[in-house]
């Protein structure tokens, strides 16, 4: 049993190193004058493979931890994301294998990995299925949904590559600040997870004192506390003194905790984004740039364009009609309001919307892609914050 | 118009809905909950409906009149395209031709390329149309249709949910039954009844192996299962009115979570339950400053059922002054907060005889406030019944300080209760005949496109063209395999040379 799960944890690292390596080497594949088209084809050819070898090690970790807990992972948060970084994945081999375009790799896994490290910052013990949760619906439900997501992302990719590698950086403009925004939301990611798994590893931990409804909670910081609880008490001795107290219309059980956790991602991130725009001298997005020369944005934006096609159905599919049917057999109402079913069903008209759109002329191209740069946050949005901040039926955390 | 729907389904989460006020809220009524939990935010989401966005009247409309463009549009894109496939020409103009995206001019072709090119797109299962040596060659039309189709879902759905608004098509009730207890099923015009024979409560072992970790974290209870075993019965026709219904016996349901019992075309749910339900309260009466003595007598109250007096055997005659199922103390006076019986409380009156006028006063029960003022929390207790832990500090409460005797609870009986939902929805068929409709078109949309190729003889040499609604990639490749070794140019990408 504990050997089984801890196969499942190597696994599921394996394939983050696999996807680090495989990342490097659709790096090489960037044509430039010095290297050899042969050379660089070589390089396509190893990144791939890497990929696959490392999705059969996450899909090796996926199944020895369904064996060991009984259940499909993918009931708490760590299982979800996890899963989610990985249908990423999956959805990144078939539209390589259609479009051989391997510039889209050196994008989706980084994101796909970042996914991952985000999921691991959730408690990743096995956790046990409350009734209403036991039901083979649920299960096939969430894969479909994460599954058509994962699709969609690459359109997410495609747009970004697209918007990167098309918008003039020799001026500022509108959209050099909207996209060096969305680097930065990237880098506030990266951030988040850097200090996170610093503090996790000298396992910092302040305990503090908090009354929520009227009861008296305890709260445990794993990141010292610049934003203490809303009248809360520092409960542990000789750790850094919180600086100031969470505002009162913050809500809800451990507020102060995730106050405190997005301010240290603010400064961890900023400071990481300050000290690559102080070595470069040049907008993030710039200097990625000159990494595109040669892409063809047509192609980019067509793969922007045919994820969502292959994804609204299957989103459709797993997020709507899924869901409806779980609901149905668990509540007896297949629909019911739930944030997160609302959500989604933005999610699904906002796609809608995009297809729409589509078939108008003036569309394609960069709007387009900024319209899959949104939708990729309508995703996140859903993940993150009606996961951890507005309650509902869904709220695993 | 969708964008509408957007904004305001996105606004609809901002706060919870009514139904989904949280149980430890300070107040359960929107009235109060909002403007003291979120402020003035709180204010102004109440006073514009929102918390009750998804059944407001300007949401419904809004609901409609998508609905109703839906239909506009579709007819209206629907007919031209119809004429324009069904009189699919393949001689079209050279002007037209040279304007499509993927074009190429060749200068000398001979007849055995074209003849090799129409061979090979036959092969990848194109359909080949002629006119007098002009051809086009055409695939996936069908996927034309599929907005179509899918819209025809959409209209389906968007019916079906109106209809739901009617209580024809749609039930929705819920009930509490007790263990044991025989009670009708609401909604259903008093045709069916249910006893709930047993019900059952799993929990995951903290031992469990697999758990553990997540469990210790979680440091509370977690059910594994909860479940109703009950019985269905169906009432029969009396014959003489007013006479007791005979009932008769359905099936036997084992009723769990995401295992409804299903029954005449209700289904019924387990939803909820109660494990400390108060139902009956036993008191003992003792001399008021002798706490060693015998009790004097004693008196159990079946909660579900109280008399008024209550006789005790050495002739002492109690009077339920006041009964409180779920007492409430708070800053406007006390109050029962619902009916159920989740805190009883009762001020009695005390005859020391039958002719008694005299009487003496006291207050008992609040078993769930003195369990608070002690510090123990009810909730943590949720999943045992709380028992006599708290039930023999509850105090008697002596108003005017002069009592001979005190009344206090001696033991109590709980009763655990199953909540169960009815549902009756007749629109279940149209949601999912409108949701396959929708999917089959979306993936027809979707998974196929509509590719044409034309091939346009000239005097000296030929124009090749080539269009589709989606996936160009994928028609470049077409062109480039029946192309293959031929004189013929591969098309251009106009779009590219921009
Ligand atoms: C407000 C009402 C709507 C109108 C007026 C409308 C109109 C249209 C039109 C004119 C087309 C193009 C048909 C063609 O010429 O190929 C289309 C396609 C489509 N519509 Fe709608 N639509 C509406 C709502 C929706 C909704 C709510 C959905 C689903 C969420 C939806 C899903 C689709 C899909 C999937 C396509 C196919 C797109 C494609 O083939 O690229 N539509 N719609």
């Amino acid at each position: 049993m504990s050997s089984l799960i801890e196969t499942s944890s190597t696994m599921l690292f394996t394939a983050f190193i696999l996807y680090l390596v495989a990342t490097f080497f659709f790096g090489f594949t960037i044509k430039d004058k010095n290297v050899e088209r042969k050379q660089s084809n070589f390089a396509g050819k190893l990144a791939i493979t890497l990929t696959i070898i490392g999705f059969i090690a996450q899909l090796t970790y996926f199944i020895t931890r369904w064996m060991a807990s009984g259940h499909a992972p993918v009931s708490n948060m760590f299982e979800f994301v996890t899963f989610l970084g990985m249908c990423l994945v999956f959805a990144f081999i078939i539209i390589y294998f259609i479009y051989k375009l391997s510039i889209l790799g050196l994008f989706a896994l980084p994101i796909a990995m970042l996914i991952i490290a985000y999921a691991s910052m959730f408690p990743t013990d096995i956790a046990p299925l409350v009734p209403s949760l036991q039901s083979h619906w649920l299960q096939i439900h969430v894969t479909t949904v994460a599954l058509g997501q994962g699709i969609l992302f690459i359109s997410f990719v495609a747009g970004l590559i697209y918007l990167i590698h098309g918008i003039d950086q020799s001026t500022r403009s509108g959209r050099t600040v909207a996209l060096e925004a969305v680097m930065y939301t990237i880098f506030l990611a990266i951030g988040f997870i850097i200090i996170s798994s610093v503090f996790n590893a000298m396992n910092y931990s302040a305990t503090f004192e908090y009354r929520l409804n009227g009861k008296t909670e305890t709260t445990e910081y794993t990141l010292p506390a610049i934003a203490a609880p809303y009248e809360g008490t520092l409960l542990t001795e000789d750790v850094m003194k919180p600086w100031f107290e969470t505002p009162s219309w913050m809500h809800g059980a451990d507020a102060g905790r995730k106050f405190n956790t997005v301010i240290w991602s603010f400064l961890t991130g900023s400071v990481l984004y300050g000290l690559v725009r102080l070595l470069f001298r040049k907008r993030v997005a710039a200097i990625i740039q000159l990494l595109l020369k040669n892409i063809k944005p047509d192609l980019v934006d067509e793969i922007n364009y045919r994820s969502v096609a292959i994804g609204f159905p299957v989103f459709t599919l797993g997020g709507l009609i899924f869901a409806a049917i779980w609901a149905q057999i668990a509540w007896g109402r297949f629909w019911g309001w739930d944030p997160k079913e609302v959500w989604a069903l933005v999610t699904w008209f906002f796609y809608a919307a995009y297809l729409h759109l589509r078939l108008s002329r003036g569309w394609h191209g960069e709007k387009s892609a900024w319209l899959a740069v949104i939708g990729f946050g309508i995703i996140m949005f859903n993940l993150i914050v009606v996961n951890l901040v507005l309650a509902g039926l869904h709220s695993y955390a | 118009m969708i964008v509408i729907a957007l904004v305001a389904s996105g606004i609809g989460t901002i706060l919870p809905q009514e139904q989904y006020i949280p149980a430890d809220a300070i107040s359960r009524d929107p009235q109060v909950f909002y403007p003291e939990t979120y402020g003035i935010i709180g204010k102004i989401y109440l006073q514009m409906g929102f918390h009750n966005l998804y059944s407001s009247w300007w949401y419904l409309i809004i609901i409609a009149l998508i609905g109703v463009s839906l239909v506009i549009c579709s007819i209206d894109r629907f007919v031209p395209l119809y004429r324009a496939l069904k009189r699919q020409r393949a001689k079209r103009h050279a002007s037209f031709l040279s304007r499509l995206r993927f074009y190429s001019e060749t200068e000398v072709v001979t007849d055995d390329d074209i003849a090799v090119v129409k061979e090979r797109l036959k092969k990848q299962r194109y359909k080949i149309k002629e006119e007098d040596g002009h051809i086009v060659a055409e695939k996936g039309r069908f996927s034309r249709w599929g907005p179509y189709v899918n819209h025809i879902g959409l209209i389906i759905i968007l019916i079906a949910a109106l209809l739901r608004t009617t209580s024809f098509f749609f039930i929705d009730d819920y009930v509490w039954v007790r263990e044991g207890e025989l009670t009708v099923v609401p909604g259903t015009d008093g045709e069916y009844y249910i006893k709930n024979e047993e019900f059952i409560l799993d929990t995951y072992s903290s031992e469990d192996e697999r758990f553990k970790d997540a469990l210790a974290q979680e440091n509370r209870i977690i059910p594994s299962n909860f479940q109703t075993n009950a019985v269905i019965y169906k009432a029969g026709e009396s014959e003489v009115i007013g006479a007791e219904e005979e009932l008769v016996k359905v099936d036997d349901f084992e009723i769990s979570m995401n295992e409804p019992a299903k029954f005449g075309g209700f289904t019924l749910y387990q939803q909820g339950y109660q494990l400390n339900e108060f139902s009956k309260m036993t008191f003992k009466v003792y001399e008021m400053n002798d706490p060693e003595a015998e009790a004097l007598g004693e008196f159990t109250i079946d909660l579900f059922d109280p008399e008024t007096h209550y006789e005790l055997d050495n002739g002492f005659q109690i009077e339920v002054a006041e009964f409180y199922p779920d007492y409430k103390l708070s800053e406007d006076g006390v109050r029962s907060e619902t009916n159920n019986s989740n805190n009883p409380a009762f001020v009695f009156k005390l005859y020391s005889s039958p002719e008694s006028e005299d009487f003496e006063i006291s207050f008992v029960g609040d078993v769930i406030g003195s369990a608070k003022n002690l510090g123990i929390d009810p909730t943590v207790v949720d999943l045992q019944p709380m028992g006599n832990v708290v039930g023999t500090f509850a105090p008697s409460i002596d108003a005017t300080g002069e009592n001979q005797y005190r009344i206090l609870i001696d033991s109590i009986d709980f009763d655990r209760k199953s909540g169960l939902s009815i549902k009756k929805d007749r629109t279940i068929p149209f949601f999912m005949v409108g949701a396959i409709i929708f999917m089959i078109g979306v993936i027809q949309g979707m998974y196929w496109q509509h590719r044409r190729i034309w091939l346009h003889p000239k005097e000296n040499g030929l124009l090749l063209a080539g269009h589709t609604n989606k996936n160009w990639f994928g028609l470049k490749k077409d062109i480039e395999k029946a192309l293959e070794g031929t004189s013929i140019k591969m098309v251009d990408d106009q779009n590219e040379d921009e």
